[in-house]
């Protein structure tokens, strides 16, 4: 019961709306938008489970004196201290509302003052890092070790300066070869892995909606 | 006296504008039942700004039915008047009723380039009923606002939902023949049909990466991607952590897998606690090990370096759907030193992988990655079934290849043969 139930879900449903599609009928739509708007109720349940978790692991953390406890408690005061807040006080959560296009903040809690002024900032640099990445990344591809890389390498400065201005002051052809590598070796490759990509989608749908793909069960799989 | 002069200009103008206006011809009587005087319509021309006498207004109106929708569009054709000639000709507004009711909507307006033609339905302010009888009235619209109407005319049809979508017929032979293709070997490996794969050396690595955990007595970390379980190559790579999960168990090497997603969450757990009983060692499973992190991409990658620096996994799995983190992760990764098996279908993120791990598994390979775990049947036949549907694809660009040379060469038009069968029409 616990295996042949969702199975039953997913074969029934995995065909009705692969046919969906071939139907343009409002009331093929309308199931269509009915299920589109019901699938994310079921995701904001699933929160509830996920904060059970972190709150869980870092509870256990703090019990056991585990090594840079003290961290847990900046995640779970927060975790539980802003949904309290904004439950007693929803003004301590602030606005973020913009009187108008570029015009001042109407109102600034607490909250929002945090989130602006540390959330933000702190994921920007986390989003800046991937520049300097980029740079050891490229600077490890680039190394000619043989004669692909070598020609990785190649295709890397002439696509790279092509890019640039420098690039047309060095050769008229810089930008041209450049541009030509994207056009056609890039999105021949590109387009064989989304080919590849499309079919092992659709193995992995059929293998699903038939039951030979078990394991996103979970446990009740086998 | 000639302080008096613009006043009485402007009488006299107002004068002959107002007889002007009252001289104007009346609109033609409804000559049956279906036609009904645009005079009855609540819209106003305004005579003060008349383009000119003797226009002649739009005709001819026919309303059909939209193809291939839900039943909420309706083809509004007509005739063109005698507005063309006109310079402050602006394009043709489209009036809208339901039938027995007496104010008119209007519905949209077609510029001067856009022909004759008009969809009905597509502006969400104005949505069609399906089955709803419609009277129309096209208006020639000039740039002083001024309009020359037509008749009011019936809809001839009623718009109505299709049960079949005629642009989508050549969608669906090619899914009939790559489903066929592909239940065909699924059917042929389960009667025992011998099946040989390439070895993928990602997929080969597992094990020895897992063994290295083992051997150095550090964690595992094992990241499904960021995406949600409607994300195929989440599931995929659910798949591939049963696995890695089972071998994990039996290795007593501990296990570390964040997610990003509390649905993909909870199917991890339980994913990781079967891999766990299967291998006999359902003590051994840390519900701790399977944990949410935080929806925030950011923060997400934040909590994984933090981890990957803390505790120093020798073997770091990044498999699923991942995006603009995915550098940021697999760098972190080699630099704590650990040995990386990546594996995603993005292909934007396949370089910074690649670049940057000791074993990717690029594409469609994060989908067999399963079967060559499980060396199940069907899953085997199931990755014969995608490689006759790549072979059917190469044989058509192999054909496309020779077409377009002998085109080349011999100046004919035979590609053109081949792209009327292949191509997709653009469909809704």
């Amino acid at each position: 019961m616990k295996r042949s139930v969702p199975l039953a879900i997913v074969m029934v449903g995995g065909i009705l709306f692969m046919i969906q599609y071939f139907i343009p009928h409002q009331h093929s739509q309308t199931l269509f938008d009915y299920y589109t708007e019901w699938a994310p109720i079921v995701g904001a349940f699933a929160l509830v489970l996920g904060v059970g978790s972190l709150t869980r692991l870092h509870s256990h953390k703090i019990k056991r004196k585990a090594k840079n406890w003290q961290y847990s408690y900046a995640v779970l005061i927060p975790l539980f201290g802003i949904p309290f807040f904004a439950l007693i006080m929803p003004q301590s959560l602030g606005g973020g509302m913009m009187e108008s296009m570029g015009g001042d903040r109407l109102t600034q809690g607490v909250f929002d003052f945090a989130y602006m002024n540390i959330q933000v900032p702190i994921q920007a640099t986390m989003f800046s890092l991937l520049a300097f990445y980029i740079a050891s990344a490229a600077f490890r591809a680039f190394r000619a070790k043989s004669a692909l890389a070598t020609v990785l390498l190649f295709a890397a400065i002439v696509v790279m300066l092509g890019q640039v201005p420098i690039g047309e002051l060095i050769g008229k052809w810089f930008p041209k070869v450049g541009l030509w590598i994207l056009r056609y070796p890039n999105l021949g490759a590109k387009r064989a892995i989304g080919l590849g990509v499309g079919f092992g989608v659709l193995a992995t749908q059929l293998k699903i909606i038939f039951g030979v793909e078990r394991n996103w069960l979970g446990g009740a799989g086998e | 006296m000639l302080k008096r002069v613009p006043a009485m200009l402007f009488a006299l103008l107002l004068a002959t504008g107002f007889a002007w206006a009252q001289a104007e011809d009346p609109p033609p009587a409804a000559d049956s039942e279906e036609t009904l005087s645009a005079e009855e319509s609540e819209i106003a021309i305004d005579a003060a700004v008349f383009p000119g006498d003797g226009m002649i207004a739009p005709s001819n109106i026919v309303v059909s039915d939209w193809p291939n929708d839900a039943g909420d569009a309706l083809l509004v054709t007509f005739d063109p008047g005698s507005e063309t000639e006109n310079d402050s000709f602006i394009g043709y507004t489209i009036y809208r009723r339901i039938q027995g009711t007496e104010e008119f909507q209007k519905v949209g307006l077609t510029e001067l380039n856009e022909g004759t033609s008009f969809v009905d339905g597509y502006d969400p302010d104005f949505v069609v009923e399906p089955g709803v009888q419609y009277e129309y009235m096209v208006a020639a619209t000039y740039l002083s606002g001024a309009e020359v109407s037509s008749e009011v005319t019936v809809a001839q049809e009623v718009a109505s939902g299709q049960l079949y979508h005629s642009g989508k017929t050549r969608v669906l032979l090619g899914c009939i023949i790559f489903l066929g293709l592909i239940l065909f070997y699924f059917y042929a490996a389960q009667r025992g049909v011998e099946m040989y794969l390439r070895p993928i050396a990602g997929i080969e690595a597992i094990d020895e990466a897992i063994g290295r955990a083992t051997e150095m007595g550090k964690p595992i970390l094992y990241v499904p991607g960021l995406s949600t379980i409607s994300d195929v190559a989440t599931i995929a790579s659910i798949t591939i952590l049963g696995r890695v999960a089972k071998k994990v168990a039996e290795y007593g090497t501990p296990l570390l897998v964040p997610n990003r997603d509390p649905i993909v969450y909870t199917i991890a757990e339980e994913t990781v606690k079967q891999g766990y009983m299967e291998a006999g060692r359902p003590d051994a499973f840390d519900k701790d090990s399977v944990f949410f992190l935080t929806q925030s991409q950011f923060a997400f990658v934040a909590g994984v370096n933090g981890i990957m620096m803390r505790e120093k996994p020798a073997t770091n799995f990044y498999l699923g759907m991942f995006w603009a983190e995915s550098l940021i992760l697999a760098e972190t990764g080699s630099l704590s030193g650990a040995i990386q098996i990546a594996g995603t279908d993005a292909v934007t993120q396949l370089p910074f992988f690649i670049t940057t791990c000791d074993y990717t598994l690029i594409g469609e390979e994060l989908y067999a990655a399963s079967a060559y775990l499980g060396r199940e049947p069907k899953q085997l036949g199931s990755i014969k079934g995608q490689d006759a549907c790549k072979g059917i694809i190469m044989a058509i660009i192999t054909l496309g290849l020779l077409l377009s040379l002998t085109d080349l060469i011999a100046g004919t038009e035979t590609l053109n043969w081949l792209k009327n069968i292949v191509t997709m029409p653009v469909v809704d």
